[in-house]
């Protein structure tokens, strides 16, 4: 038996998450070390917990490391352009009201590039959960700056150290309108789940920012030894502030990290809105549009 | 099948070519636009906006023509008949996903009402200079279908063609209108629904664990699901194998790569649409498409009453190319002139389809107005001499 084989089959028996993944993609691209896998594993629990009919879930990734989730998820899954998972699944979510759509993508992908697509999809309160693995860098690419890279930190494109002021994701999130604002660390792994719970259940724009390490490329140029050595870094500066006011929750290179859920609120989803107002101008000619219509 | 009637506006209308746009993709059964405003296409949405809350369906206006064109392809994969509408600029945005569109065999319709270039150009003023660009423009190999209508009644008919197109393919299909089309009113009649054909998509019959998403059963276009249905199917576009899946090999990618461009290639007879007139005895043939065609009828019929053999063809469907009847034609005719509002770019195809075996005269224009009659007929008088 192959190596390979052996680790599939100790996967099926063991491993409650194993149902979740598309078993014949597995063993996975991720480098040993890397968060992105401890964030999946908690994402497939939350969606065992939340009681949601899988048939009727669908994750849509950009293009990165993390952009590589979709593919491995036991769902209608989809991995689309650098930058665009956002539209997609507006797309796909306008199309198919029942479905819960995820997104799950990198830092880069949803705030560089794709940067307003995210702004507006929050601002329209687009029923999606976007779950942003925040890893400070381009995976992908070889460890270039992203817009999350912090100020010091050393990129393949800021050799000498960044220069630029990184976004702080979940005062934009926050500003541009987000129903749901949380942040945690893969060191949070019960506090991602419930938090993705409760993403999947919200009514909107619910937006999950996780800071994962990236040992390959991020820890290894910057000398912060390896993924265990940043996750205790995770445990040792962060500081758990439900609530907090989004303005002062900004990352600096290894400083205090505040985590918690900052903001769960309500507000008109665009297509209630939508449907809504279209009663309100057309009366009874109109027919709300992805309701299931009991003919009488 | 017959198309559904909630989205068929029976009767007689006098509307521009963008409203008539608008209408036959109604008819097609388009239920889903996502689109920025450009002109001159923005009527094109302004219509489905008013119109799509009592047909049922979605208008959203987006950020950007990118999120527009990868708005639509989600919306495919959620079950719905999908259009985005816009102009050169947004177009050239559009590029990246366009090649999206090729690689997961997504059904949309992209429409481009032209206007002059290079980058903002002639915002008001038609040209035809994106032929190449929607050829192209995208990286990769892939081949696109292209319809070129040259009337609003044309922008309604050919419409619902290239929704129909769409589905039979799974490609993207581009609609190439121009600013004069856009905005020049007509009579146009909408038959009732009963007698507008429509093509459906075509969902696979297998069960979710006997389906694979790029399985072909003969004819080289997989049969389609949507998602929420069970089939938790993967769609990349990233090369990928039968099961949708991402595979990096030379041998994965040949495979791929040949289908879509062969799922064209191979059926160009069943996508040609040349409307002829007098090529049977034309020692000179004029070439056009689009609104360029009407102006070259007028040419045409002057040589014609002055006794000259000149024929003309116009090409309907653009791509693919009809190579194989220009090459049938170069047989008998010695001239062939290609006007277009362009400095050149679909006569290049000409020039490739008729090797040498005539003689190619491009009537090029640089666009912002259409070809006066007359310098088409002059360069006819040249070639008849
Ligand atoms: C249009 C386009 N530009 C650039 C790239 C190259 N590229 C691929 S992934 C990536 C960055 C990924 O960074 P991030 O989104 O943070 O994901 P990570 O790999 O860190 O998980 C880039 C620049 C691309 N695929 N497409
Ligand atoms: S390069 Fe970094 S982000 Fe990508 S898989 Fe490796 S550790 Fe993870
Ligand atoms: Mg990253």
């Amino acid at each position: 038996m192959s190596t390979e084989q052996a680790v599939l089959d100790g996967l099926e028996i063991d491993n409650p998450v194993m149902p979740y993944l598309r078993k014949d993609r597995i063993p996975h691209i991720w480098c040993p070390g890397c968060g992105i896998g401890t964030t999946v594993n908690c994402f497939a629990r939350a969606l065992g917990e939340s009681g949601l009919d899988l048939d009727k879930v669908a994750v849509v990734s950009g293009i990165g490391c993390t952009g590589r989730v979709a593919g491995y998820m036991n769902l209608d899954s989809f991995h689309t352009t650098h930058g665009r998972p956002i539209p997609f699944a507006t797309g796909l979510k306008l199309a198919n009201p029942e479905l819960k759509v995820v997104v799950y993508s990198g830092d880069g992908d949803l705030f560089a590039i794709g940067g307003n697509h995210f702004f507006h999809a929050a601002r329209r309160n687009m029923d999606l959960m976007v779950v942003c693995i925040n890893n400070h860098t381009y995976g992908m690419t070889g460890g270039q700056l992203a817009p999350t890279t912090p100020m010091g930190a050393t990129q393949t494109t800021m050799p000498y150290g960044n220069f630029e002021q990184p976004f702080n994701l979940p005062f934009i999130a926050d500003a541009c309108g987000a129903v749901y604002v949380a942040r945690w660390t893969v060191y949070h792994v019960k506090q991602i789940t419930r938090a993705m719970k409760e993403g999947l259940s919200k009514r909107g724009f619910a937006f999950i920012e996780i800071i994962s390490p990236c040992p390959t490329l991020y820890s290894r140029r910057n000398r912060l030894g390896d993924g265990v050595d940043m996750v205790k870094y995770y445990k040792e500066k962060s500081v758990i502030k439900n609530g907090a006011n989004t303005k002062e929750v900004d990352l600096s290179f290894q400083g205090e990290i505040t985590v918690g859920k900052f903001v769960d609120r309500e507000r008109t989803t665009w297509l209630d809105g939508m449907n809504d107002h279209f009663s309100k101008v057309f009366g009874s000619k109109f027919k709300k549009y992805g309701v299931h219509h009991v003919e009488d | 099948m017959k198309a559904d009637p909630s989205g068929v506006l029976v009767g007689t209308h006098f509307i521009d070519g963008d409203h008539a746009a608008c209408e036959g993709a109604l008819a097609a059964g388009c239920r889903f636009v996502a689109g920025y405003p450009i002109t001159p296409s923005t009527e094109v949405v302004e219509r489905f906006a008013a119109r799509i809350p009592l047909v049922g369906g979605v208008f959203i206006q987006l950020e950007d023509e990118i999120a527009s064109s990868i708005a639509i392809q989600g919306a495919v994969w959620g079950g719905k008949k999908v259009m985005t509408v816009t102009s050169g600029p947004g177009l050239s945005l559009m590029m990246e996903h366009i090649g999206l569109a090729a690689i997961t065999e997504c059904p949309c319709v992209f429409v481009d009402v032209q206007r002059g270039g290079p980058s903002t150009g002639l915002p008001t003023l038609p040209a035809q200079a994106d032929m190449m660009q929607v050829k192209w423009g995208s990286h990769g190999d892939y081949e696109p279908i292209a319809l070129s209508p040259n009337s609003p009644q044309e922008c309604f008919d050919l419409m619902i063609k290239a929704f129909n197109l769409a589905e039979m393919y799974r490609v993207p299909v581009f609609f190439m209108m121009d600013e004069v089309v856009g905005h020049m009113t007509e009579r146009v009649v909408i038959p009732p629904a009963d007698q507008i054909e429509v093509v459906e998509r075509r969902w696979t019959a297998k069960k979710p664990a006997e389906y694979r998403p790029y399985e072909t059963n003969g004819n080289m276009v997989p049969d389609m699901v949507k998602a929420g249905d069970g089939y938790r199917i993967h769609i990349t576009g990233l090369t990928h194998d039968e099961r949708g899946y991402p595979s990096m090999t030379p041998a994965t990618q040949d495979k791929l790569v040949r289908r879509l461009l062969n799922k064209i290639r191979l059926n160009a007879d069943k996508l040609l649409d040349v409307r002829e007139e007098h090529t049977e005895d034309a020692d000179v043939t004029v070439i056009s498409f689009g609104i360029t065609s009407r102006v070259a009828t007028a040419a045409v019929d002057d040589a014609r009453a002055q006794g000259l053999k000149v024929g003309h063809a116009r090409l309907v469907i653009t791509w693919p190319f009809p190579a194989a009847r220009i090459a049938a034609l170069a047989e008998r005719t010695k001239v062939f002139l290609v006007p277009e509002l362009n400095m050149g770019q679909m006569v290049q195809e000409v020039e490739r389809a008729v090797a040498g075996r005539a003689k190619v005269v491009s009537i090029p224009h640089a666009g912002g107005t259409v070809h006066e009659p007359e310098t088409i007929l002059a360069k006819i008088m040249e070639a008849a001499r």
